[in-house]
C-alpha cells in the first residue's frame, strides 16, 4: 500500500458579491465603479461618513486548510452537507479550479465524473457520444474501441445506439454516461452524487462496478454521495467536511455514524409544533436514546417520557410516529386512531409505550413522534428524536436479499 | 499511455497549472479533433441543404457586393471580373468574421463542460475556429467555378496562397482567443462583436480594392490586419498586375503576430478562473 493522493493544506476561497450580483461582471458595471471610486473617498462633511457605500463583498472559504491522504485501492467516501466544500474539493482534485493555498499530490491518471453525461451531444447518436465524452474524459480513440463492447453491455442500449441521445429516456441517458467513465483506464476514480438519477437496480450495479475497480483492479474511488447507505455499501474509509473543514476522517461506519449523530444532536429534538400542555421529553427506543439499531420483522418498542401541565382543557390524547429516510422522505405513519382508542388524558402518566413490528428495508431512518387532542390540534410534536439504522438482516438472522420494496409485509399465503 | 502510472505524480498548487500546460495540450489533441468532428457533424443535421450553407452564405453576399459596388457604384475592378475580385476577399473575411464571432461564445456556451471537467480550455476556442476553417475551405468550390465560368485561369501567384491561408487562420485565432476570455469574465462583449464584426466589413476591403484607398493613406489603412490578410488572397489568387502593397503588408503581419501572442498571453492569463466565475 502506497499513498496515491496527499492533500496538504488546501483552501480555496472565492470573492462573492451582495447586492444581487452575478459571478462575472459586466463592463459598464467596472466603468461605474472607477467613477465611484473616485468619489468613494468623498465625506459627508456633516456626518464623516462616506457618501457612497462600498458594494458588499467578502471573501468566502469554501476549504479551509484540507489535510488527508489516500492509500492506494482505497474507497474513500466523501460526506457533508450542502455547502460543505464537497464539491469543491472535487473539484480542486479534478483540475477544474485552482487551490488559493495547499498543494495536492497524486499518483496516477484521474477520471473524475462530476456530472452524469457531461459534453454529450443530444444531436449525435450513442455511438457517437461514447466516442466523445471519452475523448472528454481523456481517453485515447484506441482505447474506447478496445472497450466499446463492453461500454455498451454495462449501459444495455444496444438497440438505440445509432438514436441520437436526445430521444434516451433519462435512465438510458445516465447508464450510457456512467458506463463511459467508469471503464475509463485511470488509477483514480472520482465520482460525485451523480448516481441519484438511476433507478435501483442500476444504481447497485454502478456500486459494484465500483467496488470492483478497487477491489479486483486495485483502482483508487473518491465517492460523495448523500446516500449514507450506498456510502456504507461502498467505502472503507470517510473523511466528514463542514464549512470548508475537514472535521473528521477514518473508518467509513464510524464516520458516518458519527457525522449522522452530530446532525442529529444539531436538529434533534425540534418541538415542530403543540401548545405545550403535554410535552415529550424524552425518547427511548429498545432501551436507547438518540440512535441505534434495528432488524427487519424485530419488534420496535418505543418509550416516551413526557411532561403533563395540570390544567389541561382537553379530554383525549392521541399519539403517533413518523418515520421519514434518510433523504427526509416520510415512508411510514403509525396513529393510534387507527388500531384503538386514544388515551383518556386523566389517565396519562409519565410514560407512555408504543410497540411496533419493524418492516422497512436497510437504511437509516430519522423518527419524529407527536401528539393530537380529540379535535386534532397538535398537544407536541417532535422532530428527529431518534435515528435508526435497519440493519441487512432479518430478526432470524437471516440476511436481506436486496429487493426492490421500501417496506417488508408478512402476509398469509394459502392455496385455494 | 507509455507511461507508467506510479511515474507520473502530479501536483496541484496555486499556480501550478502553466507547468505542464502544453504537455497537457498534447496529451488532449484528440479531444480537440473530436469536438471539431462534433461541431461539424451537429451544424448541419436537422437542415435540408446541410452543407450546401457553407456555399451559399458567401455567395449571396458576393452578389450583393458586386451588385452595389461593381455595378451602382462603378469601383474600379483593375481588368479582373468584378465576382472574382469580391469573392477573392469574401472569403478570407467570411472566415475570418464567423470565426470570431463564434468563438467568443464557445466558451459560454460549453460551459457545462468548463465546469466538470478538466482539460486545456484552449481547446474550444480553436476547435471552433478549426471548424470555420474547414467550411472556408469548402466555400473554394465557388471561386473555382467563377474562375471557370469566366475564363480566368490562376497566376502563378497562386503558389503563396496557402501562406495567406495560414496567416487568416492566425488572425481568427488570436483575435478569437482574446474575445472568447473576455466574454467569459465581461458579458458585454455579446453585444459589442456583431456590431465589430459588421463594421470591420465596411473598413476591409472587401467589397472593393484596397486601391482606392488614397496612396498616403495606404499604411494608415494597414493597421486593420485583416488588410493584409484579404490584398494577399487577392494578390495571390487574382496575380497578374495586381500589385502587393508591401510595407502594409508586413505592419499586418507584425500586427497578427503580436494579437496572436497577446490573445494567447491574455487567455492563459482568465482560464484558470474560467471555472469560477462562469
Amino acid at each position: 500500500m502506497s499513498v496515491i493522493i496527499r492533500v496538504e493544506h488546501l483552501s480555496k476561497s472565492y470573492i462573492i458579491r451582495h447586492q444581487g450580483q452575478s459571478s462575472y461582471v459586466a463592463l459598464r458595471d467596472v466603468i461605474a465603479d472607477k467613477v465611484k471610486g473616485t468619489f468613494r473617498k468623498t465625506k459627508n462633511l456633516v456626518t464623516n461618513r462616506p457618501v457612497l457605500k462600498t458594494p458588499g463583498k467578502e471573501e468566502f472559504w469554501a476549504l479551509n486548510d484540507v489535510n488527508f491522504e489516500v492509500q492506494q485501492g482505497e474507497r474513500l467516501g466523501i460526506i457533508g452537507r450542502n455547502g460543505a466544500g464537497k464539491s469543491t474539493l472535487l473539484k480542486v482534485l479534478s483540475r477544474i479550479t485552482e487551490p488559493t493555498l495547499g498543494r495536492i499530490s497524486i499518483k496516477g491518471r484521474i477520471a473524475s465524473l462530476l456530472e452524469v453525461g457531461t459534453g454529450f451531444h443530444p444531436e449525435l447518436t450513442g455511438r457517437e457520444n461514447i466516442f466523445l465524452n471519452g475523448a472528454i474524459l481523456g481517453m485515447h480513440r484506441a482505447e474506447i474501441k478496445s472497450k466499446f463492447d463492453e461500454i455498451v453491455a454495462f449501459s444495455e442500449v444496444e438497440k438505440f445506439l445509432d438514436t441520437p441521445v436526445k430521444r434516451y429516456s433519462s435512465g438510458m441517458y445516465v447508464r450510457l454516461a456512467f458506463a463511459v467513465a467508469a471503464y475509463l483506464e485511470s488509477e483514480i476514480l472520482v465520482i460525485d452524487e451523480v448516481l441519484a438519477v438511476g433507478d435501483a437496480e442500476f444504481q447497485k450495479k454502478c456500486l459494484g462496478k465500483m467496488h470492483d475497480a478497487s477491489t479486483k483492479e486495485g483502482r483508487t474511488v473518491l465517492f460523495v454521495s448523500h446516500n449514507m447507505t450506498a456510502i456504507n455499501m461502498l467505502c472503507d474509509k470517510g473523511i466528514a467536511l463542514n464549512n470548508g473543514l475537514l472535521i473528521d476522517s477514518g473508518d467509513i461506519k464510524r464516520v458516518v455514524s458519527e457525522y449522522l449523530t452530530n446532525e442529529k444532536l444539531k436538529a434533534s429534538f425540534n418541538h415542530l409544533d403543540g401548545n405545550g400542555l403535554i410535552k415529550i421529553t424524552k425518547v427511548l427506543i429498545n432501551g436507547l436514546e438518540f440512535e441505534g439499531d434495528a432488524k427487519i420483522n424485530q419488534n420496535i418498542s418505543i418509550e416516551v417520557v413526557l411532561d403533563i401541565q395540570k390544567n389541561i382543557e382537553f379530554k383525549k390524547a392521541q399519539f403517533f410516529v413518523i418515520i421519514y429516510d434518510e433523504n427526509g422522505y416520510d415512508i411510514l405513519s403509525i396513529f393510534q386512531k387507527d388500531s384503538q382508542e386514544l388515551f383518556k388524558t386523566a389517565d396519562l402518566k409519565e410514560k407512555i409505550s408504543i410497540n411496533y413490528i419493524n418492516n422497512l428495508r436497510p437504511g437509516i431512518y430519522k423518527i419524529s413522534i407527536g401528539i393530537f387532542n380529540e379535535f386534532n390540534e397538535f398537544v407536541d410534536w417532535v422532530d428527529n428524536c431518534f435515528f435508526m439504522r435497519v440493519l441487512n438482516q432479518f430478526n432470524n438472522e437471516e440476511q436481506f436479499d436486496n429487493r426492490l420494496g421500501k417496506v417488508i409485509v408478512n402476509a398469509k399465503f394459502d392455496l385455494l | 499511455m507509455t507511461e507508467q502510472p506510479n511515474e507520473i505524480e502530479l501536483i496541484i498548487e496555486p499556480g501550478r497549472l502553466k507547468k505542464n500546460y502544453w504537455n497537457d495540450l498534447w496529451r488532449f489533441r484528440e479531444l480537440f479533433l473530436f469536438l471539431a468532428w462534433r461541431d461539424i457533424l451537429v451544424r448541419y443535421k436537422q437542415t435540408i441543404i446541410g452543407l450546401a450553407w457553407s456555399l451559399i452564405r458567401p455567395f449571396l453576399t458576393m452578389i450583393v457586393f458586386t451588385v452595389i459596388f461593381g455595378r451602382l457604384a462603378k469601383l474600379p475592378s483593375e481588368g479582373v471580373p468584378y465576382p472574382i475580385l469580391v469573392y477573392a476577399a469574401m472569403l478570407p473575411w467570411q472566415f475570418f468574421s464567423t470565426s470570431f464571432s463564434e468563438a467568443s461564445n464557445s466558451l459560454i456556451s460549453n460551459s457545462n463542460m468548463l465546469t466538470k471537467i478538466y482539460f486545456p480550455r484552449l481547446i474550444i476556442p480553436a476547435s471552433t475556429v478549426i471548424v470555420n476553417f474547414i467550411d472556408f475551405l469548402i466555400s473554394f468550390i465557388i471561386l473555382i467555378g467563377l474562375m471557370i465560368w469566366y475564363h480566368f485561369p490562376p497566376s502563378w501567384t497562386i503558389l503563396y496562397l496557402p501562406l495567406f491561408l495560414v496567416l487568416a487562420l492566425l488572425t481568427a485565432m488570436g483575435a478569437g482567443l482574446y474575445v472568447a476570455a473576455l466574454n467569459v469574465k465581461y458579458r458585454d462583449f455579446k453585444y459589442i462583436i456583431p456590431f465589430v464584426v459588421q463594421f470591420g466589413l465596411y473598413i476591409s476591403p472587401v467589397g472593393f480594392s484596397s486601391n482606392v484607398v488614397p496612396g498616403k493613406w495606404r499604411l494608415l489603412y494597414s493597421i486593420n490586419p485583416m488588410v493584409g490578410v484579404i490584398d494577399g488572397f487577392r494578390w495571390s489568387i487574382i496575380g497578374g498586375d495586381s500589385q502587393i502593397y508591401l510595407p502594409g503588408l508586413m505592419l499586418s503581419v507584425g500586427l497578427i503576430i503580436f494579437l496572436l501572442i497577446f490573445g494567447i498571453w491574455y487567455f492563459r492569463k482568465m482560464e484558470k478562473t474560467f471555472a469560477d466565475i462562469i
